[in-house]
């Protein structure tokens, strides 16, 4: 073996944690090598031009909650970051109508009293209290979940900080934390809103990587989430990356470089090497070996420790956890190639609404039903939809005049009756464009292109497992010190010099980077202290 | 005679007055001018710097210099070696009271031998007049004859390009030509206050509206948007480029010295050219020049740190501006005032919050650590800052010719 295939880190999965990770460690002077699997980086963040002229963020398509600790440690700005504005959210309702929420706050209030006196009123109650509460809950975040079993001295101290973080919560904000981590978006919701359309919409956000309705409990606490990134939102670390998805994962593999890491596609990892309970390296499907004392997985908790690791070498309470983890994809991705703008009957013509998010949720019933169809291996008739234009707000992403269209559309089972094929991935394709034609009246006759990403796709094509969209779903009982699996939330495994830093640990799921960086600053510790002697 | 009216609308307001959604409103030079045109500016803003934005900028006051002594009179106003500008070469340039220090800012194009258009902020009119007697030269305001519109962003050229007869993609940074854009006489300049790839474009009042009808039409695939002060604002901190009332006083409007700046004081010395004919403050600034100017005019940029513990220390995130705010504040270096800055405001692209500050020299150098005056719940406490260079947005397109 070559002394140029010994590192000091090693990388396993090029996503935008993975090489976060790589990034935070190469500028902390560690010889860090990437490996990917495909010919480009980004995992779940990418933008491939499939059809000449139209760029697709294939996979993920908004950045949400990138932290802007990493935009700012990486420089990302200046690595070609950029972050254009996401400003409404425009709900078509089937009667023609259509419920909108905007940018100005005005606006918004306008279009929800047009619907529920009430619930514009709500409204804004519902924001204040979200946001405090997204305040309270936000430092999780930025902190390596503690063990509350065995804690140790840091472990109180993070618990501490916690505590004193919530400690200003008064008794109903307090009670409201206490719901959103068990109730079901819909009951949540409907405790303070009376408009179908609004709440069905508001709870999507709880549905979407989940194999789970509106309804199921569980799912209200992602609500929390859009007032976290309130909160960040005059940084601006919410809305479309310039150029697609895929540019948040390029300007972190050029920071990543430019502090000399190295990254390595279509390198695919076979299996992590080690030697008396220490990792030692990884070998590659060709056969080659690199070294390193420190490897790092950004791949999904399964593919890590029942693929890359022998679950010989691990405990049997961790493999029984992990193979537990529930991860089931129920999610698929429609990128089409329009030869002209989208026009939307409820709001006909070109204006600021086409450069924001429309949502097909009707009504929380509808969401339900559409989970009904997923629920026994199917996927869904009547799809809940998310949708996005991005040539509208960033016009290099097709050529002039014409527009690419980005459909998230939930749900479809990963394991369907009968197993994906082609004809199931064109009916699912179809029923997409069937649903959506009924609101977008020129839309079947605008289609260029039609790229359709079944969950199994998204294995294959993407190495999620599974298909989920999150490296497992954010439910509750997978969150935090759960996330993969109670004492090994620290990004680390019981291989000494093993970690992970992908989505399927804490905070998880997203483009959010936090993983990557968390993991990141544990190793940096840990090798500070081998240093220092201690184990 | 009715009483004049205080405020009215420039040649585009027929097209802009309509697509003021907001009711935003400002006042420029006696004119509406829209300070953003949605609800919120933020789109606007991108549009300058991800696609192309419109903005229109016919209230800058314009003169025609032509004849025989036009060339005396301007390189007897700016501080630029006008000798050396050559026919089709743009400007920008300070000018300066006897004293040496700044009246106004603005452009200087050379469209023929004898025939300049100069752009101000200020009224200008009397000064030119002062300063050409017994010269051979016609001095013409064209303020409100002269329509003018800023076409800027990364996309501008590729729009522009196709409305037009002009070589756009073979004009350098800071030229102008003469061309038709849609059949109307226009000149194009490569400038712009945005510190990106732009243009701005002069035409007859009589043609604005076709020329606003005609660069819509061809912008909208381009993702064209109208953009208003609050976006241009925000462009021009970015570009670390100056603003007239807020980053320095007009030297002849300042009550007191102090409030007076010389270019040398405002990072302005590059554009200074001692060796030229004798300019108004050659003198002043010739003899400043022999000791080093006691105040700088630098970039600072706010660590996020500081800013971040000072709203948490009452229980809050850090609250970031989202427009650029124009009022002065203090900045410190080892316990002692050393300046203030004028513009600051956050920079969705860069991700940072900058601003422009005038500096005693000492405490000036890019890099020194400052601490900057924030105010947090009515509370005033201290952030740090770092003495940075301008611009700190300086992409590219903006001076490439492909
Ligand atoms: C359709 C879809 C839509 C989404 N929409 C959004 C959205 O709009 N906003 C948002 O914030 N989040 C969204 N997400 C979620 C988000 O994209 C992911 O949670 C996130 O990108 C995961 O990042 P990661 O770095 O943890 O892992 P990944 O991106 O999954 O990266 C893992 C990488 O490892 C590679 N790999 C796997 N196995 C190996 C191996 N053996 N050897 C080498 N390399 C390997 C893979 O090819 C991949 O590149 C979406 C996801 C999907 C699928």
């Amino acid at each position: 073996m070559s002394a140029t295939n010994a590192y000091d880190a090693i990388i396993v999965g090029g996503g935008h944690n993975g090489l976060i990770n790589a990034a935070y460690l190469a500028r902390a002077g560690l010889r860090t090598v990437v490996l990917e699997r495909r010919h480009l980086v980004g995992g779940a963040a990418v933008t491939e031009e499939i059809f000449p002229g139209f760029k697709y963020s294939v996979a993920s398509y908004v950045v949400s909650l990138l932290r802007p600790e990493i935009i700012r440690d990486l420089r990302l700005a200046r690595h070609g970051l950029e972050i254009l504005p996401l400003e409404s959210t425009i709900t078509p309702l089937p009667n023609g109508d259509y419920l909108g929420r905007w940018a100005d706050h005005d606006q918004t209030r306008r279009d929800l009293y047009r619907h529920s006196p009430k619930d514009a009123e709500a409204y804004d109650d519902f924001a204040t209290l979200m946001y405090r509460l997204a305040w309270a809950v936000k430092p999780l975040l930025g902190i390596v979940p503690p063990d509350p079993l065995s804690p140790g001295l840091r472990d109180l101290k993070t618990l501490l900080m916690l505590g004193r973080h919530a400690r200003g919560l008064d008794e109903q904000q307090f009670h409201a934390l206490f719901k959103l981590g068990t109730m079901s978006a819909a009951d949540y919701l409907d405790e303070w809103f009376e408009s179908d359309p609004l709440k069905a919409t508001m709870s999507a956000s709880g549905i979407i990587g989940t194999f789970l309705g509106p309804r199921s409990p569980g799912t209200a606490y992602v609500l929390l989430h859009h007032y976290m990134g309130e909160i960040d939102g005059v940084f601006r670390a919410w809305g479309f990356a310039r150029g697609g998805n895929g540019m948040v994962s390029e300007s972190i593999a050029s920071s990543a470089r430019s502090h000399g890491a190295e990254i390595r596609t279509g390198a695919t990892v076979e299996r992590v090497l080690t030697a008396n309970g220490r990792a030692t390296g990884v070998v590659l499907d060709d056969g080659e070996e690199l070294t390193a004392k420190t490897v790092v997985s950004g791949v999904d908790p399964k593919r890590t420790f029942l693929g890359l690791l022998d679950p010989e070498e691990l405990p049997e309470d961790l493999v029984e956890a992990i193979r537990r983890f529930r991860i089931r994809g129920s999610s698929g991705k429609v990128n089409l190639s329009l030869s002209e703008a989208p026009e939307f009957s409820c709001l006909p013509g070109e204006g600021p609404h086409l450069r924001g998010a429309f949502s097909i949720s009707p009504s929380t019933d509808y969401l339900e039903r559409a989970y009904d169809d997923a629920k026994y291996g199917g996927f869904s008739r009547r799809p809940y939809m998310d949708i996005v234009i991005p040539s509208m707000i960033d016009p290099g992403m097709a050529p002039p005049g014409r527009h690419v269209m980005s459909i998230f559309v939930q749900y479809a089972a990963f394991d369907i009756e009968g197993g994906w094929d082609d004809a199931k991935r064109e009916a699912f394709g179809d029923a997409v464009v069937d649903t959506l034609s009924e609101y977008v009246p020129n839309l079947r006759d605008s289609i260029l292109h039609r790229q359709v990403l079944t969950p199994l796709d998204m294995q294959e094509q993407l190495g999620l497992t599974e298909g989920n969209i999150f490296h497992g779903e954010l439910t509750p009982q997978q969150l935090f010190f759960f996330r993969p699996s109670p004492a090994w939330a620290d990004y680390r495994t019981p291989v000494r010099g093993f970690y992970q830093c992908g989505s399927g640990t804490h905070p998880g799921g997203g483009v959010c980077g936090a993983s990557g960086r968390l993991a990141a600053l544990e190793i940096l510790r840990d090798l500070r202290r081998r240093r220092r002697g201690r184990p | 005679m009715p009483a004049p009216s205080a405020v009215r609308g420039t040649p585009f307001h027929e097209r802009t007055g309509p697509l003021c959604q907001a009711g935003n409103w400002r006042r420029w030079a006696g004119h509406l001018s829209a300070s953003s045109y949605e609800p919120t500016h933020e789109h606007e803003y991108q549009a300058i710097r991800s696609a192309a934005a419109l903005i229109d900028v016919s209230p800058l006051h314009k003169y025609r210099l032509s004849g025989p002594g036009a060339a005396t009179l301007a390189n007897r106003i700016v501080t630029r070696d006008v000798d050396r500008q050559e026919i089709g070469q743009v400007y920008y340039t300070p000018w300066c009271d006897a004293a040496g220090k700044v009246r106004d800012d603005g452009t200087l194009h050379r469209l023929g031998a004898s025939d300049f258009r100069l752009t101000s902020a200020e009224p200008t009119l009397k000064w030119l007049h002062e300063n050409a007697r017994g010269l051979d030269v016609e001095i013409e305001e064209e303020t409100e004859q002269v329509a003018a519109l800023a076409l800027q962003g990364p996309r501008s050229r590729e729009l522009l390009e196709r409305i037009t007869d002009g070589d756009v993609a073979g004009l350098p940074y800071f030229r102008v030509m003469s061309a038709r854009i849609a059949g109307i006489a226009a000149e194009i300049s490569r400038t712009g206050y945005t510190g990106d790839l732009g243009y701005e474009i002069w035409v007859g009042a009589a043609d604005a509206i076709p020329l606003w009808d005609a660069l819509t039409a061809a912008g909208a695939p381009f993702g064209l948007a109208p953009a208003g002060m609050l976006a241009l604002d925000m462009a021009r901190l970015e570009a670390g480029l100056l603003l007239v009332d807020v980053d320095f006083v007009p030297a002849h409007r300042a009550i007191i010295e102090d409030r007076k700046s010389s270019p040398y004081e405002l990072g302005l010395g590059w554009t200074v050219s001692l060796e030229a004919s004798n300019f108004v403050g050659r003198a002043a600034l010739r003899a400043e020049r022999a000791r080093p100017p006691a105040w700088r005019f630098r970039g600072i940029v706010l660590d996020w740190e500081s800013l971040e513990a000072a709203y948490a220390a009452v229980g809050l995130p850090p609250q970031l501006p989202g427009t650029t705010l124009r009022d002065s504040v203090p900045l410190y270096a080892g316990g002692r005032q050393v300046g203030y800055a004028t513009s600051r405001g956050w920079s969705p692209t860069l991700k940072t919050y900058l601003g422009l500050a005038h500096l005693e020299a000492e405490s000036a150098a890019v890099g020194t650590e400052l601490e900057i005056e924030v105010t947090v719940e009515h509370r005033r406490r201290r952030g740090r800052a770092t003495v940075a260079k301008t611009p700190f947005f300086d992409p590219e397109r903006k001076r490439a010719t492909p």
